[in-house]
């Protein structure tokens, strides 16, 4: 750290409170720090410039990215993401990513610029109440008042952002404090009585769990995101082959068992597969492992397994008993409970006959879809993705009927390798978070498959592409359209398009060009294979425009209101 | 039901703030909100006096405090053996006439004037919710000019009744 202040002659230097954060992000490991400078982040950015800390610094183009950009990194390393703002516009900029976060338990520490202490509550230039507006998307936030609390802060904060069920937290420093000298060493120790997460199971619910496991003919497993933070894909994985459970994931879940296993059913929920929905429906022991009952998931409650005891595994235990009621609760991290179940003795009747009936749904109820007489099917395309990428690419998506076509023909063998925003459904967050994935699994290849739509309220972060040379592949699946939104208008206002279908949109690889980026457009079948191959095989980033047939839509569905087992669009 | 749910809570920065948004958002039906320190520094006390529809939002309302980081304990002490208090101002119309009459009908509740003018009388009560209420609406023939309620502040009695212990949900 190289610190202009000569009047230290003590055994500590003086410094400014910016260079103690960045000491303090350099002790806690971090290697990335994705931001944006302005007026009361000035003392951090100037610090950050003199010192030789090892870690990079990732310029978005627009807070969002920076936040997104941050959740995709968290979401594939299991790592805090860090985000770093100035005060105002700055960090109401990222109040998107922060929800985003907080809805799918993503890890992250955000930084914002304040005011000056002396000023907060004048609204000076530039202020905005950061606490109150960030009091309900996070997990906690803290204003720093003091520079003494700075070091504590910043540790509590990862603590808390990476621990229990994972979420983001703010630190908001006002200028004052990055500014202010001292050459005093901080206490760090800190105490958290009120924040213990329970991640052993009670022994006796585990006992109860195998019993009921011990009496079902009909069990069925609902895994979700909880597996992958816990990193349980290993113990889920033994315990689902030793009673050869058939199994479900959620959307966030997928990942968390192999897609490619007999025993997986497919997706769960609105765009679920008949075998897993019908699975749900008339299961009569629904294990859920880290999953929290989704609305979008469940569809609508009244239906959703109603012949089942329902035992949840979950480390947040308001979660449990929340949206379904819940047998059999187990407040734990989802591997300590898998453990203590791959320790019980569990005499498992044999429940052939069910197996045999989800076996044949799924044989039976595939997924399906149509070869368009014109411009791409949406759905072969996403399957050319797969196989071309080996089943082994990160895949980050936006949100829309791509979104849902990539869950459903993208299998994924290995665990944190799926990144979507599910509970918020955030447009806007697929590229982003690809930038994210990519920086923090460098050597992987990450394919961002976007919607025309979402991606262009982000796509000004190819500038951080094209500087950085990520080789991230961008796959839009061009409907030209709000897809998902048209899909809705056609299924449930009767056909009555009210702005969802776009009259224009850009010429996608002169925008990837401008930025320095390769672009490529694809509206042929017969040259889907080739290009993927190629672009897939490039060393640097790509755009790959490819147009799909607009009218396509996303099936099976549970349609709004109907209960699990409604779904239409299934075929033999 | 009714329920009254006390929690000791972390005296940090926005604590209550952050409480209360959790109720606004998850639609919870506060009545009352007491806060105040507690025997120890830096710990306070909050009671909430709630209108909940069933266990299930009973047991989300207990489990969403708990989840606050800052909450250090959530009690739901309704059913226990308990001192729950309110302190109410009530400003009633009043003259030299009724001045007595006013008088005689707070004494049983052993309320006290605390302030008098021409034409008011600010009486000053303390006691469970129900005898604040009972009083507040006896005195509403006079004329209610002005009416201040603390909400309810409770805790446990020193000894409770044997029971077992109960806990509905045992996770
Ligand atoms: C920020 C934001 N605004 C609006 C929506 C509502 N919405 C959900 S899907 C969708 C259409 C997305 O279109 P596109 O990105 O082209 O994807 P497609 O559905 O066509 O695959 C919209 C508008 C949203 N999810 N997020
Ligand atoms: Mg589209």
């Amino acid at each position: 750290m190289k610190v202009e202040n000569h009047a230290a002659e003590s055994a500590n230097k003086t410094i400014t409170g910016a260079d103690l954060l960045i000491e303090t992000l350099v002790e806690a490991g971090v290697d990335t720090l994705f931001g944006y400078p302005g007026g009361a982040v000035l003392p951090i950015y100037d610090a950050m410039y003199r010192s030789d800390a090892p870690f990079k610094h990732i310029l978005s183009r627009h807070e969002q990215g920076s936040v997104h950009a941050a959740e995709g990194y968290a979401r594939v390393t299991g790592k805090a993401g860090v985000v770093l703002a100035t005060s105002g516009p700055g960090a109401t900029n990222l109040i998107t990513g922060i929800t985003d976060a907080m809805m799918d338990s993503l890890p992250l520490v955000v930084f914002t610029g304040q005011v000056a202490n002396q000023v907060i509550g004048t609204d000076a230039f530039q202020e905005s109440d950061i606490m109150g507006i960030t009091t309900p998307i996070t997990k906690y936030n803290y204003q720093v008042k003091k520079l003494s609390d700075l070091p504590r802060i910043v540790k509590e904060a990862f603590h808390i952002a990476t621990t229990g069920r994972p979420g983001p937290v703010v630190v908001d420093i006002p200028k004052n404090i990055s500014q202010e000298l001292s050459a005093e060493k901080f206490e760090t120790e800190f105490h958290l009585p009120g924040y213990q997460p329970t991640t052993k199971p009670n022994p006796l619910q585990i006992v109860k769990l195998a019993e009921a496991l011990g009496r079902a003919k009909k069990p069925l497993i609902l895994a979700g995101a909880g597996v992958l933070f816990s990193e349980a894909s290993a113990e889920l994985k033994e315990f689902v082959e030793k009673y050869e459970l058939p199994i479900t994931n959620t959307l966030l879940g997928l990942g968390s068992f192999p897609g490619t296993n007999p025993l997986f059913l497919g997706m769960a929920g609105m765009h679920g597969t008949y075998a897993a929905n019908m699975g749900i429906y008339e299961s009569d022991l629904l294990i859920n492992i880290g999953a929290r009952f989704d609305d979008r998931l469940t569809g609508n409650l009244e239906h959703f397994a109603p012949n089942a005891r329902v035992a949840h595994i979950d480390i947040d235990p308001a979660e449990i008993g929340k949206n379904i009621s819940t047998d059999i609760p187990v407040v734990a991290d989802a591997k300590e409970a898998l453990k203590e179940l791959l320790n019980s003795e569990i005499d498992m009747p044999e429940h052939q006959a069910w197996k045999e009936k989800l076996q044949q749904n799924k044989k039976e109820y595939p997924l399906w879809y149509e070869s368009p007489s014109d411009l791409l099917s949406p759905q072969w395309l996403l399957e050319q993705v797969y196989q071309i990428s080996n089943g082994e690419a990160i895949v980050t998506t936006d949100v829309g009927q791509h979104q849902m076509w990539a869950a459903q023909f993208y299998n994924f063998d290995k665990p944190n390798r799926w990144v979507t925003s599910g509970g918020l459904g955030t447009m806007g967050f697929g590229f982003p978070a690809a930038i994210g994935a990519q920086l923090g699994a460098p050597d992987d290849l990450v394919v961002s498959v976007v919607g025309d739509g979402g991606f262009q309220m982000t796509a000004h972060e190819l500038s951080i592409i094209y500087e950085r040379n990520l080789p991230v592949k961008v796959v839009i699946v061009n409907n030209n359209a709000l897809g998902m939104v048209r899909q809705w208008q056609e299924s449930f206002y009767d056909k009555r398009y009210s702005e969802s279908v776009f009259s224009t949109n850009p010429d996608f690889i002169k925008l990837a060009e401008s930025y320095g980026v390769r672009g490529i457009k694809i509206d042929r079948e017969d040259d889907v294979v080739s290009t993927l191959k190629d672009a897939f095989a490039y060393n640097g980033p790509v755009v790959i425009d490819c147009r799909v047939a607009q009218e396509t839509c996303v099936y099976p569905m549970i349609a709004p209101g109907k209960g699990i087992h409604e779904m239409i669009g299934v075929k033999k | 039901m009714k329920r009254i749910i006390t929690a000791t809570v972390q005296d940090r920065a926005g604590v209550l703030n952050r409480i209360t948004g959790m109720l606004y958002k998850r639609q919870f039906n506060i009545e009352s909100i007491s806060v105040g320190g507690s025997e120890v520094k830096g710990i306070s006390k909050m009671t909430f006096v709630v209108e909940v529809s069933d266990d299930q939002k009973l047991e989300q309302l207990t489990k969403q405090l708990n989840k606050q980081i800052d909450v250090l304990k959530v009690s739901d002490i309704t059913d226990k053996a308990m001192v729950a208090r309110e302190l109410a101002l009530i400003k009633v119309a009043s003259n030299a006439h009724l001045s007595a009459e006013i008088q005689g009908v707070i004494a049983p509740f052993r309320a006290s004037v605390i302030d008098v003018s021409k034409d008011s009388l600010t009486i000053q009560v303390t006691g469970k919710p129900d005898k604040v209420d009972a009083l507040i609406n006896l005195l509403g023939t006079y004329g209610i000019k002005e009416l201040a309620r603390t909400g309810t502040t409770a805790f446990l009695r020193g000894q409770q009744p044997h029971v077992t212990e109960i806990s509905s949900f045992s996770v």
